[in-house]
């Protein structure tokens, strides 16, 4: 990414500076197509993965009745606001019932599902709803930024016609993502025009450092599933607490806990623990300068408590050291905070 | 002296991140990780804190309010939040105003997003510029007759260096009750730019022009009065619901360092690159006796020069001076043999835009490489001359 940053030349330029700035684009869509197999010539780089998703919903949605899971980002869902919401169980996982009568209603439909959910982990069934989409001749568009780097992604074999990736949620830089389109076919149709940069699909000169980080950090992988005996610890601590842990027998990525306190506000938590030198927060960032209830938890059947959860993502360099240390502050904060509710009253 | 190779001259199409702006950045590509959204917690405070400073240095340098800086990936982006974003607002809000007024020499990503609204039943009109590539005022005067939601002129031509008149233009379109958008990603850190007092609504900049990373630029929304857009995607409704996602805090932080240093150091360095520039042109003229330059030489950022040469083409000049990095016009669509449609705009018939090169000199620089750069073009131009 140091490179990059010294490169003088846009990629669109054919001179010698040019030149080797489009190699590094190439390179890193190479890699980027290699780490979650799909063709380099189908990896449109855009922003991040809010663009991604907006993107895909833009090329894929076009004429198409939208389906989307209840639990969807923000990002997908303030891109299909006319979307039929298919609900979720206790769990946080689709309902595919629900899903399976919803495509017998729409037409041609695009589904959105996500992978991971981003504020519980909870992994969401693709590959039934593949087939569900295959069935009724639906697209399917998987917004796989949380399932990054924390479980297998594979586009060819998820059966997906597109997915979305975030540069920084799995270790790279902030300003980048992607959309991976399994088969591109068709004429370009881009959100932002003019210039032609990515094959059409998306103008401007594209963030050439911010790509060859997200490109090495997709290539350094890492091992997500040594964070599993972390977070679990972190939660059987939570729960003698007193804390209920949202979408707990579902199947999770191995970092992402949502520990629930009912009546503990979050936000108190999050100050509580940041004063501990935890980092961590209540709900998604994006909106957590706002203190709006939480969707996802509210579809779980959750949204009274939805104000007292906070969400805990174990960083790729987590060690047993600190998970133990996160579980005595969040202990001692109970203890405390317990204390206080009871002083109040 | 025997200069660096290649030589890069073509600081019109993408600069050197400046090692001042590198070296703002990588903390936050390091340690300071912080997510600027994550206001609850002490990373993300401080990465939201050197935003802030960021929008303010950005802010200063185009004579904005902070709260009036909208970050996104770059100019074309920012382009096409204004254009779009300003007419699919106006027709939400049942504006019966239809028509869109540009100029032939804008960047493809203003024309294209005037072309895509052509599709959703606005009127585009795209004015016609005089041989020097200035828009004729009165022109624009005229196609204000019909009731205009948007005119959209640029402050400084990407492939001509030619710097439009903004404040008469955006009077102009203001006493016809327009909205006045103006692309200064060519302009920002070059010239002076205040948006304020131009009384300009919208205008748009990118980091990679002035010496800042690829991937962020911005856009100015004014305040008061509150110019109103519809965003081109949606989210989290971060950049006050006008533009989703995650700010990249480090891209951020880059931007806001380069105009913190062109506001600081803009005036030394015109007066510099305007002496290199002279000095090319007065180097050139000497060894290719008939060079022409195209465009107003009056009212030209210092950097620019766009040449057309007597006998060889641009493409066979770049082919015999490989160390030099020029262009024939902007380099999103340099990679096709097309003419320049800017020159053909100007009058240029095609067989002369095909004899010009586009030259941008920087901050980086030096005299020897002008020397240089003067030396291996009129070799080159001899030597496509010679028969073979």
């Amino acid at each position: 990414m140091r490179d990059a940053l010294a490169l003088t030349g846009n990629p669109s330029s054919v001179h010698a500076e040019g030149r080797a700035a489009r190699r590094v684009l190439e390179e890193a869509r190479e890699a980027i197509a290699r780490r979650f197999r799909a063709l380099p010539r189908n990896v449109v780089f855009t922003s991040g993965a809010t663009e991604a998703n907006a993107l895909a919903l833009h090329a894929l949605g076009a004429g198409r009745r939208v389906i989307a899971s209840a639990v969807e980002h923000d990002s997908v869902l303030a891109a299909a606001p006319g979307a039929v919401l298919v609900p979720v169980d206790g769990q946080g996982v689709v309902d595919l019932d629900a899903l399976t009568h919803a495509l017998d209603a729409a037409g041609p439909a695009l589904v959105c599902l996500m992978l991971a959910n981003n504020e519980t982990g909870v992994i969401q069934p693709v590959a039934e709803a593949v087939a569900l989409c295959r069935r009724h001749g639906a697209w399917l568009h998987v917004d796989a930024v949380q399932a990054a780097g924390r479980m297998a992604v594979f586009l060819n074999a998820l059966g997906a016609d597109s997915l979305a990736l975030s540069s920084h949620k799995l270790g790279g830089p902030t300003g980048a993502g992607a959309l991976l389109f399994a088969d591109e076919g068709g004429a370009p149709a881009p959100l932002i025009r003019g210039g032609g940069q990515e094959r059409g699909w998306r103008a401007g000169t594209p963030a050439l450092a911010a790509i060859a980080g997200f490109a090495a950090a997709a290539e350094a992988g890492g091992d997500a599933a040594r964070l599993a005996p972390l977070r679990d610890g972190i939660e059987r601590a939570a729960k003698e607490a007193g804390a209920l842990v949202a979408g707990a027998d579902a199947a999770r990525i191995p970092n992402t806990a949502c520990l629930v306190l009912p009546g503990l506000p979050a936000m108190a938590q999050v100050m509580a623990l940041d004063l501990a030198g935890f980092a961590v927060s209540a709900g998604a960032a994006c909106s957590s300068g706002k203190v709006s209830a939480s969707h996802v938890l509210a579809a779980m059947g959750l949204g009274p408590d939805a104000g007292a959860a906070i969400r805990v993502s174990l960083p790729w360099n987590a060690t047993d050291a600190d998970a133990d240390a996160f579980a005595a502050a969040y202990r001692d904060m109970v203890a405390r905070m317990r204390r206080a509710v009871v002083l109040a009253r | 002296m025997r200069p660096n190779r290649p030589v890069y001259l073509d600081n019109q199409a993408t600069t050197r991140c400046d090692p001042r702006v590198l070296a703002a950045m990588l903390p936050y590509f390091t340690e300071e990780y912080g997510n600027p959204h994550s206001v609850e917690h002490a990373m993300g405070l401080r990465a939201e804190a050197a935003v802030e400073a960021a929008r303010a240095e950005v802010a200063a340098l185009i004579g904005a309010a902070a709260n009036e800086v909208v970050f996104t990936s770059g100019a074309t982006e920012s382009n096409n939040i204004a254009i779009k974003g300003a007419a699919r607002h106006a027709a939400r809000m049942g504006d019966p105003r239809k028509r869109i007024v540009t100029v032939a020499t804008e960047h493809k990503c203003v024309l294209e997003s005037v072309a895509d609204l052509e599709a959703e039943g606005f009127e585009p009109v795209f004015l016609p510029v005089g041989a020097d590539g200035l828009l004729d005022p009165g022109a624009l005067r005229i196609a204000l007759e019909v009731p205009t939601l948007l005119v959209s002129v640029m402050t400084v031509n990407n492939e001509t260096g030619v710097i439009q008149d903004i404040p008469a233009l955006a009077a102009i379109a203001k006493a016809a009750g327009a909205l006045f958008h103006t692309d200064a990603a060519q302009a920002a850190g070059k010239i002076p730019l205040d948006a304020a007092g131009w009384r300009v609504d919208l205008l748009s900049l990118s980091g990679h022009k002035l010496y800042g990373p690829k991937g962020v630029g911005a856009l100015y929304v004014r305040r008061r009065p509150r110019v109103r857009l519809a965003p081109l995607f949606s989210g989290g409704g971060q950049e006050r619901g006008l533009r989703s996602g995650t700010l990249p805090a480090p891209l951020v932080v880059g931007l806001g360092e380069a105009c913190r240093l062109a506001r600081a150091e803009m005036a030394d360095e015109a007066g510099r690159i305007a002496a290199l520039r002279d000095r090319l042109l007065a180097d050139l003229r000497a060894r290719v006796p008939g060079v022409a330059i195209n465009g107003s030489m009056e009212r030209r950022i210092p950097g620019n020069l766009n040449l057309t040469f007597p006998t060889a083409t641009a493409l066979e000049l770049m082919a015999r001076a490989p160390d030099l990095c020029v262009s024939t016009g902007s380099a999103c669509s340099s990679a096709t043999v097309e003419p320049s449609y800017v020159l053909r705009a100007m009058g240029l018939p095609d067989e002369r835009a095909a004899r010009s090169l586009r030259i941008g000199i920087g901050r980086f620089t030096s005299p020897a490489e002008i020397d240089f750069a003067a030396a291996a073009l009129a070799a080159a131009h001899a030597g496509a001359a010679a028969p073979a």
